[in-house]
């Protein structure tokens, strides 16, 4: 007998590989545009600062501080997460997505009280990206010392 | 041309991210962390400068940046402070972002309330 017609049990395990393959390609292209998009933003502000005659390294800061303000603003909109819904990790990874992450948990859980709700809550998800950052960092801080005192 | 480039390093760091969520059901958490400590790494062996080089604020926006910019400010503060410096510089040359991210956090959550779409 020719496979022309699947059972159920195949043709919804054929359907569900489908739809998050596509989903899959959908999810990694949006996220490309808009992340893409956010450090095309990025580079615009720089290029902005170094025009008015900001230095390059300060420009830099500011293009991240800028970032910053701009996604708590967009969060306590509600615009970025709506954002987000389409975007996924191309609203994350950016710099954004750092300042997202601090102000989400904020705006969530100030109704429990503004320390041990709001304040403690903010670093649910940036804290340990600053634990684990700063530790390679003082890991490598370490690793370099020993390096410049060798050689 | 500048901006093409910025796009595509930049879309790309997304991109990557995209197909770890969606193929390794890592959290954003997890993400966060791989690629700031990744960004560190690369940063080390010398690698993120030059992708920095190439590719502006694609390098820097992705928080891989974040990453870099901890190395960075350990390596050149061991360079001028010594020892001690290993463990300063990396908060230092990353204050800014982190005082930032905490004050714009804090004052417009105090502004505004979450939203009911909010999730």
């Amino acid at each position: 007998m020719q496979k022309s017609i699947l059972d159920k049990e195949e043709y919804i395990k054929f359907a569900e590989h489908r739809a998050k393959r596509t989903n899959s390609v959908k999810n990694t292209a949006a996220a490309f545009i808009v992340g893409g998009l956010i450090c095309v933003l990025g580079q615009l502000l720089c290029d902005l600062y170094m025009m008015i005659g900001i230095s390059e390294d300060t420009s830099c800061s500011l293009v991240s501080i800028s970032l910053i303000f701009l996604s708590c603003l967009f969060t306590a909109l509600g615009w970025y997460d709506r954002l987000a819904l389409i975007a996924g990790a191309g609203t994350l990874v950016p710099i954004t997505g750092f300042a997202n992450a601090v102000i989400s948990p904020a705006l969530d859980y100030k109704a429990e009280g503004l320390v041990a709700g709001m304040s403690a809550k903010m670093f649910i998800i940036a804290g340990p990206v600053i634990v684990y950052g700063t530790i390679a960092s003082v890991i490598y801080g370490l690793i370099y010392y020993i390096c410049t005192v060798l050689f | 041309m500048v901006y093409l480039k910025v796009f595509l390093v930049g879309g790309l760091l997304c991109a990557i991210a995209q197909l770890l969520i969606d193929k390794t059901k890592m959290t954003p958490a997890r993400i966060l962390v791989t690629y700031v400590v990744g960004g560190a790494v690369l940063s080390a062996v010398g690698l993120y400068d030059k992708i920095a080089d190439f590719a502006k604020a694609g390098a820097t926006v992705p928080l891989i940046g974040f990453g870099h910019l901890l190395a960075k400010g350990a390596r050149s503060a061991v360079e001028n402070e010594g020892l001690i410096g290993a463990l300063t510089g990396g908060l230092t040359a990353s204050a800014g972002g982190i005082s930032a991210a905490i004050v714009f956090g804090y004052i417009f959550a105090l502004l505004f309330n979450s939203k009911p779409d909010h999730k």
